[in-house]
């Protein structure tokens, strides 16, 4: 008896090296729920910029003026709600990490950093391009924004929680759909970017970090 | 009553250490000596002495190289130990079966 039960535990064992050395595991469900709420006060931020940008150009003011003040917030408003929101994973990933015995920054770390990065850098330039271009590409920034964010989510949860995938293909679909509702662009970036990490976040919370 | 399956176990990967280095270098294409201390929770030496065991029977293959002037030594998996390895899982998983 002794000896298959000494298969057994050879056999957890490996299990439990063969995701703790390949996986990120420390992220926190509590982070992707902040990360949604602030993302739903910056879509709410954004909806008055661009009403009182709307508002302003109606009564004829300097249009040019308007315009880049618009985009100058609305890249304050974004920029904002992902700092807070990679300052906070940080935090919960740090707690989570101690109790879980693992640290923090290891090759696990890096490689769903570089595997996240690498997406998001490339989504970045091309939302730049948009920007750039300005008039009708404008309209795209949004749906853009969430089919790459959707895209480095997919391929980076080969390197941390499987259910990251799900999430990601979700960012994906309503960033396409949100392709053909242009106007309705703030809508779906609040849903994507708000309501789903939220959903995820509580998710991953009930699953995983409950009983820590 | 023995099982019989049991004879069939490598008998390289007996000890706990080696199975454990052996674990993480079939998810991981190279780990470095640090990485794998910490991992495994073992003692430089006694990890030392189990990877050079695996390196003498061709699972594992090391690598050192200098980065400024410090050693790095890294490792990796050789085909035969993965094949190795992967039927020393099979093994395990027949003789838990059977005590289901």
């Amino acid at each position: 008896m002794t000896e298959e039960k000494q298969q057994l535990e050879a056999l957890r064992d490996i299990r439990s090296l063969m995701q703790q050395s390949s996986k990120f595991l420390s992220l926190s469900g509590l982070s992707g729920i902040f990360a949604g709420v602030y993302a739903l006060v910056g879509a709410y931020l954004g909806h008055i910029v661009i009403s009182k940008f709307l508002e302003n150009v109606k009564h004829g003011t300097n249009f040019t003026f308007e315009y880049r003040r618009m985009i100058l917030l609305s890249v304050l408003i974004c920029s904002g709600v992902l700092i807070l929101s990679l300052l906070t994973a940080f935090y919960f990933s740090n707690t989570k990490s101690k109790k879980l015995g693992q640290k923090l920054f290891d090759h696990t770390t890096l490689r769903l950093f570089l595997n996240m990065f690498i997406p998001l850098l490339a989504g970045g330039i091309f939302c730049i391009s948009l920007l750039y271009h300005g008039g009708v590409y404008m309209l795209l920034v949004a749906p853009s924004m969430l089919i790459f964010y959707g895209l480095a989510l997919v391929n980076g949860s080969k390197y941390t929680l499987h259910d990251i995938r799900y999430l990601g293909l979700l960012e994906i679909a309503i960033g396409i759909a949100s392709c053909f509702y242009l106007s309705a662009g703030l809508w779906f970036w609040a849903i994507g970017f708000g309501a789903l990490h939220i959903i995820y976040g509580a998710y991953t919370w009930f699953k995983h970090d409950r009983h820590l | 009553m023995i099982n019989p399956n049991i004879h069939k176990l490598n008998k390289a990967f007996e000890s706990r250490v080696r199975l454990g280095i052996m674990s993480v270098l079939m998810v991981n294409d190279t780990v470095d000596f640090n990485t794998l201390k910490e991992l495994l929770q073992v003692t430089d030496g006694n990890l030392a002495s189990h990877n050079a065991a695996l390196e003498k029977d061709g699972y594992l293959h090391i690598k050192k190289e200098f980065v400024g002037k410090k050693t790095l030594t890294t490792y990796s998996a050789t085909k035969a130990g993965v094949k190795a390895f992967e039927e020393h899982l099979n093994v395990l998983e027949k003789l838990i079966k059977k005590i289901d």
